[in-house]
C-alpha cells in the first residue's frame, strides 16, 4: 500500500477514536470551548487530508460534519443529543469508509447523500425526525455540493492545499483518482508538501492483499461499520525517549556481549561457547531491531525539497527538475534531523548558484531545464548522499579572486593552488560566490555551516566540480550515532580508539621500507602516493613521550581524513576494530578537546576515544582554537619558530650557521676559474660575474681545487660567500645568546648542541652590493625613490634578517622593537609608505597595533603587512578583519619583497 | 556540621542514629580520614586503571566498575602529598557527585565508625590549607583524630592546575 495512504489511515483512525471520546465529553459539557475547538480542528484536518488525497466520499462526509460543528462553535446551534448522535454517526461512516479504503485502497462506490442531507438539515437549524437513525428525507432540496471552496479558516501554509483540492475535484472520476492518487499527485504537483507526512511515526509497512478488480459497493450496514482498522492496530506511537532508552540498553548489552566473546575467545573448548554464540546472535538481531525502530527513510528529510525547488524555480525564473533517488534509504532519525538543514541549504544553493538561467544553458549547449539530483545509498556502514546539479559548476578564477579579496590566501600563494584546493575555499567561513545577494542565498552564511554541521555528526563532505558542467557534493555520514566502529591503537603504552569513519587507511612505515618518515622543518611527513602527508605523533600529541625519545624502528600511521584535511597519526601499534558505544567523559575531563568520549572495550578496560576534529585542530589546522586548545596551539607556534639552518665552517673551528632560507644555492667552484678584478675574486656564474666574498677578511684562496660557496641571490644578481666546508643542514630554534662583536655576526647560539656563530648574511649582501654594484641599474622591483618602511618585530633575529633584505631592495627601513614603539612613531608624525609587523609580540600584538593604526586617519590607507610564523585560516580572517593588507609567512623573503613592491605601488 | 546529604540510598542499612554519625574510615599516610557512609558507593581493591593523557594531575585515570566508567582521583596528589610507595597496593572508595562516579584512591580503607557528634570540631586554624579546603572538620577519637572529607570539595580542582 502506498505509504502516504497508510499513514493517512493510521492517523485518521486515531483521530476518529479520539473524536468519539471527545464528542461524548462535549455532550456532557456543551460549553467547553477548548474541547469544541479541538474537535473542530480534528474534523477539519481529516477533511483537508481527504481532499488532498482525492477521497471525495470521505471528504464530503467530513465536510458536512464539520459544518454542523462549525454552527455549534458559532453558537448558532445548541449541542443536542440528536446533533451529537448524528455527528457520531458520520464518524462511524468515516470509519467504515476507512476500513473499506484500507482493504481495497479505493473508496467504495456509492454516496452518503442521506447522511449528508441529514447533517445539513441540522446545520440549517432544522429538526430531525424522532428517530435519528431513520433515513432522512432524501428529497430535501438543501443538499449542498461538497464543494472544495469552504468557509473554513485557513491555517498558514494551507492555501496551496485549496488549489490542490480544486485540481483534484476537477480531475475525472473520483474512483480512479483514489486508486492512482499518489502518482497523480506526484505528477501534477511534484512541489507540493505532503501534509500527512508531517508528524506521523514511521508507519509499519503492512502488506495488504489487494482484492482483484473493483470492489463491489457495499451498503453501509450498521454492524459492519465499526470494524477496527487493521492498519491502525499494526502501528503504535511510542515516545522517542523510550526508544532512546532502549537503544542505550541494547548498546550496553552489545558491550557485555563483546566482553563475553573476548573471554570465550581466550578459552577454547569452553562449554559456554555454544550458548554464547546464540546469545551473540540474538543480541545482534536485537540491536538491529532496535536500530530499525529509530530508522526513517531519508525521504522524510527530503519531503520539503520539491516544494522548495518549485518555489525557487518560479522565483528565479529557471526551469529546475528535482530528481530524488533512494528516498527509501533508511537512517537513524537523530542523524536525519541533523542533516535536514544542511541538505535544504545545499539544494537551495544548487538551484540558486548552480543552475544557470535558461538562455545561458541553451547557449552552453545544455537542455534549458536544469536538473538537481539527490541520491542516497548505503555503503559500508555509512550512508552516502549525493547532491548533484548540471549547472555551471564552480568557477575557480572567481573563487580564487574572492579568496584573495577575503584574505584567505595570499595572491602569490593562490597561483600555486590546484583547482581542487581552490574549490575547497567555499567551505571557509564568510564565503559566498553569488555575485549578488538574492533573497535565496548569497548572504555569507554558507557551506562552512553545512560542513560544520555534517562534521558534528561525524560525517564528511566532499566536493567535485567541473567548471561549466556542474557540481556534486558527496556527504558521507554514519548510519547511527550510538554505536560506532572504532580502530584501536596503542601509543605510549596506552590504547586509544579512533572512530573508523575518519580513518582512510593504515600505512606501516619503517626505515627500510617503501614508506619512511621524513622530516621537513622539524615536522615529520610521509610521502604517500606523490603527496606529502603531514604527520603527528600521537605520543607527542598526548604528551606520553616521557622517557622514550627515539623513534621506534617501525611506526604505524593511521591516515585520517577530517573534512578536506588529511593527517597521519603515528602510533606504536594497531589492534583491530571494535564496535564501541561512545560515552561522555567525566566533567573534569571535558576540557580536553582531543577526546570525544570514552568507552569500555570487550576486555573490560576503559579506553579514551580520540576526536578527529580535535586532532586536526591540534595538529595544525587551527580551526577551533578555544581556551583549552590554546596550550597546544602555543606549542605549535614554538615549533614553527624552528628554522632550517645551514651549518658550515669558515675561518676558525667554531661552526657557523646561516638561515637556509636565505641561501639560494650551494655551489662548488673550480678555483682555477676564479678571476680577479681590482684584487677581488670573481667567477663567471650563469652568464654573469659573481663576486666572491671571503668569509673572513684574510682568507686566502687556493689556486686550484674546488671551493664550496654559498650563493645568495637577489633579483638577477648573485654573490658567493666562500666557506671552508659545508657541514650540515639542521632544524633548530635560533636563540641568540651572545651579543656580537663583529658586524658580520648576528651572535652565537646553541645549534645542534654546539655553540655556533650565526652570521649576518645581510652584512655580506650589503658589502657585495655596496662595493661592487653601488647604485647600479635599478630594476623593476627596486623603487626609484627610496620608500620608507617601518618594521615592527620583537625578535632581534628577524629584525636583523629582514632589515638588510629590505635595505638591499632599496627601502629605507625604520625599526621598532615593539608595537608600542611603532605606535609612538606613527602617532608622532613619522612617515612610512608601508608597515611590516609581526603578529605575536609581548604587550600589544600585531592585531591590536593594526587596529589602532587603522583608527587614525593618516594610516587608514597605508599598507600594513603581517609577518607571521603561522598562518592559520583563523589568523588570516582575523588579520583581514583588523585591517592587514596582506599576510606573509616569515622567512619567505621573495613573497615579502614582491608583496611589498605590489602593495606600495598599488 | 551540616546535615549529611541523605540523597544516596545505597542499600546500606547504617543510618545516623540520634547524634551518632557513621563514617567509612580511610588511612592516607599516617592520617585517618572519614567519608560519610551514605555517600560511599563501593569500596574497591586495586584496580586496573587507564591513564588519561593531558588530564589534571589529580586524575589517575578511569576504570570500569560493572559497566560504568569511573574517574579515579589520586587523593595523595589532590592533597599534595608524596605518591604512595610502590609496594603498597592501595584501595579506592567510590563516591557519586552530580551523577558521576569517582573512585578516590587512598592507602587503605578501614571499618565503619559511629561517631558521636559531640566529639566533632572545626579544624584548627593552623591546619594546612591542603587539608582544610577539602574537609568539614575533625572528630576526636580516643586514640587519634579523624578528618572528615567534603566530597564535592575534593572533586573541585579542575582548571586550577590543569596539567
Amino acid at each position: 500500500m502506498d505509504e502516504l495512504l497508510s499513514e493517512f489511515l493510521t492517523e485518521t483512525s486515531e483521530s476518529v477514536s479520539e473524536l468519539d471520546v471527545e464528542l461524548v465529553q462535549l455532550e456532557q459539557n456543551p460549553n467547553d470551548q477548548a474541547l469544541l475547538s479541538n474537535i473542530f480542528r480534528l474534523v477539519h484536518t481529516i477533511k483537508g487530508t481527504c481532499g488532498f488525497l482525492g477521497l471525495p466520499r470521505l471528504e464530503a462526509v467530513a465536510h458536512a460534519a464539520e459544518n454542523v460543528l462549525g454552527r455549534i462553535r458559532d453558537g448558532s446551534l445548541e449541542v443536542t443529543p440528536d446533533a451529537i448522535t448524528l455527528i457520531l454517526e458520520s464518524f462511524d461512516r468515516i470509519k467504515w469508509l476507512l476500513s473499506s479504503l484500507e482493504e481495497n485502497e479505493v473508496e467504495p462506490e456509492g454516496d452518503d447523500q442521506d447522511l449528508i442531507d441529514r447533517l445539513n438539515i441540522v446545520a440549517e437549524g432544522g429538526a430531525l425526525g424522532e428517530d435519528a437513525g431513520a433515513a432522512a428525507p432524501a428529497e430535501e432540496p438543501v443538499a449542498e455540493e461538497p464543494a472544495p471552496e469552504l468557509d473554513r479558516e485557513l491555517k498558514p501554509g494551507e492555501v496551496s492545499l485549496d488549489e490542490l483540492e480544486r485540481a483534484f475535484m476537477e480531475a475525472p472520476g473520483p474512483e480512479d483518482m483514489a486508486a492512482e492518487e499518489p502518482e497523480a499527485e506526484a505528477a501534477e504537483e511534484p512541489a507540493e508538501p505532503e501534509p500527512a507526512a508531517e508528524a506521523p511515526p514511521p508507519a509499519a509497512k503492512k502488506e495488504v492483499a489487494v482484492s482483484g478488480g473493483q470492489s463491489v459497493a457495499k451498503q453501509p450496514e450498521q454492524d459492519k461499520q465499526v470494524r477496527e482498522s487493521a492498519v491502525a492496530n499494526q502501528t503504535i506511537r511510542v515516545n522517542v525517549d523510550l526508544l532512546e532508552n532502549l537503544m542505550t540498553m541494547v548498546s550496553e548489552l552489545v558491550l557485555t556481549r563483546n566482553q563475553l566473546m573476548q573471554i570465550s575467545r581466550n578459552e577454547k573448548d569452553s562449554e559456554f561457547t555454544v550458548p554464547l554464540q546464540r546469545l551473540s546472535q540474538v543480541t545482534s538481531e536485537l540491536q538491529e531491531g532496535v536500530m530499525k525502530t529509530r530508522m526513517q527513510p531519508i525521504g522524510n528529510a527530503w519531503s520539503k525539497l520539491p516544494r522548495l525547488v518549485r518555489d525557487l524555480s518560479i522565483e528565479l525564473n529557471k526551469k529546475i527538475d528535482l530528481v530524488m533517488l533512494g528516498a527509501d534509504t533508511e537512517l537513524d532519525r537523530q542523524v536525519l534531523e541533523l542533516i535536514k538543514d544542511p541538505l535544504t541549504h545545499m539544494v537551495r544553493n544548487s538551484a540558486d548558484h548552480g543552475i544557470e538561467e535558461g538562455a545561458d544553458r541553451v547557449a552552453a549547449g545544455k537542455p534549458e531545464g536544469g536538473t538537481i539530483t539527490l541520491n542516497a545509498y548505503h555503503e559500508g556502514g555509512h550512508i552516502i548522499i549525493e547532491i548533484k546539479d548540471d549547472g555551471k559548476g564552480l568557477d575557480p578564477e572567481k573563487i580564487k579572486a574572492k579568496a584573495i579579496a577575503n584574505g584567505l590566501v595570499a595572491e602569490s600563494e593562490a597561483d600555486s593552488l590546484s583547482e581542487q584546493q581552490i574549490q575547497q575555499f567555499i567551505f571557509r567561513a564568510g564565503f559566498s560566490t553569488a555575485a549578488q545577494v538574492t533573497s535565496v542565498s548569497g548572504r555569507g552564511v554558507g557551506m562552512d555551516v553545512v560542513r560544520t554541521n555534517i562534521e558534528k555528526i561525524g560525517g564528511t563532505i566532499e566536493l567535485k566540480s567541473v567548471f561549466g558542467r556542474g557540481s556534486t557534493f558527496i556527504i558521507k555520514i554514519p548510519l547511527t550515532l550510538a554505536i560506532v566502529s572504532a580502530l584501536i591503537v596503542e601509543a605510549g603504552g596506552e590504547r586509544f580508539a579512533i572512530p573508523q569513519l575518519s580513518v582512510v587507511e593504515l600505512v606501516r612505515a619503517s626505515s627500510n621500507s617503501e614508506h619512511k618518515i621524513e622530516e621537513v622543518h622539524g615536522t615529520p611527513v610521509l610521502r604517500l602516493r606523490n603527496r606529502l602527508l603531514p604527520l603527528v605523533s600521537l605520543r607527542r600529541l598526548l604528551r606520553l613521550d616521557e622517557g622514550v625519545e627515539e623513534m621506534p624502528q617501525e611506526t604505524f600511521i593511521v591516515v585520517l581524513q577530517i573534512g578536506t584535511y588529511s593527517v597521519g597519526i603515528m602510533v606504536d601499534r594497531v589492534f583491530d576494530t571494535e564496535e564501541i558505544v561512545v560515552k561522555p567523559v567525566a566533567p573534569i575531563l571535558r576540557n580536553i578537546t582531543l577526546f570525544s568520549g570514552n568507552t569500555i572495550l570487550g576486555d573490560g578496560s576503559v579506553i579514551m576515544i580520540l576526536d578527529p576534529n580535535g586532532i586536526a585542530a591540534a595538529s595544525g589546522e587551527l580551526k577551533m582554537v578555544d581556551e583549552d586548545a590554546k596550550d597546544t596551539a602555543r606549542q605549535l607556534a614554538h615549533r614553527s619558530d624552528v628554522s632550517s639552518l645551514l651549518l658550515f665552517r669558515a675561518g676558525g673551528k667554531s661552526p657557523k650557521a646561516v638561515p637556509l632560507a636565505l641561501v639560494a644555492r650551494l655551489e662548488e667552484i673550480d678555483l682555477a676559474s676564479v678571476e680577479y678584478s681590482e684584487g677581488r675574486p670573481l667567477v663567471q656564474y650563469r652568464g654573469q660575474l659573481m663576486p666572491l666574498i671571503p668569509m673572513v677578511e684574510d682568507m686566502k684562496l687556493e689556486m686550484e681545487g674546488r671551493q664550496p660557496v654559498l650563493v645568495f641571490t637577489d633579483n638577477d644578481r648573485s654573490m658567493g660567500l666562500i666557506v671552508d666546508e659545508i657541514v650540515d643542514i639542521v632544524e633548530d630554534r635560533i636563540h641568540i645568546e651572545v651579543r656580537p662583536d663583529h658586524p658580520w655576526l648576528m651572535g652565537s647560539a646553541v645549534i645542534a648542541g654546539k655553540a655556533t656563530e650565526v652570521i649576518d648574511a645581510g652584512y655580506y649582501l650589503t658589502q657585495a652590493y655596496g662595493d661592487w654594484f653601488g647604485s647600479a641599474d635599478s630594476d623593476s622591483q627596486e623603487p626609484e625613490a627610496s620608500r620608507r618602511v617601518l618594521l615592527v618585530d620583537d625578535s632581534a633575529f628577524f629584525r636583523n634578517l629582514i632589515k638588510p633584505l629590505l635595505s638591499v631592495a632599496g627601502y629605507e627601513v625604520t625599526i621598532a622593537e615593539h608595537a608600542e614603539a611603532a605606535l609612538d612613531l606613527c602617532e608622532n608624525g613619522a612617515d612610512f609608505d608601508a608597515i611590516i609587523s609581526d603578529i605575536e609580540m609581548p604587550g600589544m600584538d600585531g592585531f591590536e597595533l593594526t587596529r589602532r593604526l587603522r583608527s587614525i586617519d593618516r594610516w587608514q590607507e597605508t599598507p600594513i603587512i603581517a609577518l607571521s610564523s603561522h598562518t592559520s585560516p583563523r589568523d588570516l580572517d582575523r588579520g583581514r578583519e583588523v585591517g592587514f593588507t596582506d599576510y606573509i609567512a616569515k622567512l619567505d623573503r621573495d613573497a615579502l619583497l614582491e608583496t611589498l613592491a605590489q602593495t606600495i605601488d598599488a | 556540621m551540616t546535615d549529611l546529604p541523605a540523597t544516596q540510598s545505597t542499600g546500606q542499612s547504617l543510618i545516623a542514629l540520634g547524634e551518632l554519625k557513621q563514617f567509612v574510615s580511610i588511612m592516607i599516610g599516617k592520617q585517618l580520614f572519614g567519608i560519610p557512609v551514605l555517600q560511599v558507593h563501593d569500596v574497591l581493591g586495586p584496580q586496573r586503571i587507564t591513564r588519561i593523557p593531558l588530564s589534571p594531575k589529580e586524575v589517575a585515570g578511569s576504570l570500569n566498575l560493572r559497566g560504568r566508567i569511573v574517574t579515579a582521583i589520586d587523593i595523595r596528589s589532590r592533597l599534595n602529598m608524596p605518591p604512595r610507595a610502590d609496594d603498597q597496593e592501595g584501595m579506592s572508595v567510590v563516591v557519586e557527585d552530580q551523577g558521576e562516579l569517582y573512585s578516590l584512591m587512598v592507602d587503605s580503607v578501614g571499618e565503619v565508625l559511629s561517631l558521636d557528634e559531640a566529639t566533632f570540631e572545626q579544624h584548627p586554624s593552623t591546619l594546612s590549607e591542603n587539608i582544610r579546603e577539602v574537609s568539614t572538620g575533625i572528630y576526636r577519637l580516643d586514640s587519634s583524630l579523624l578528618v572528615v572529607f567534603d566530597v564535592p570539595s575534593l572533586l573541585r580542582f579542575q582548571g586550577e592546575e590543569a596539567a
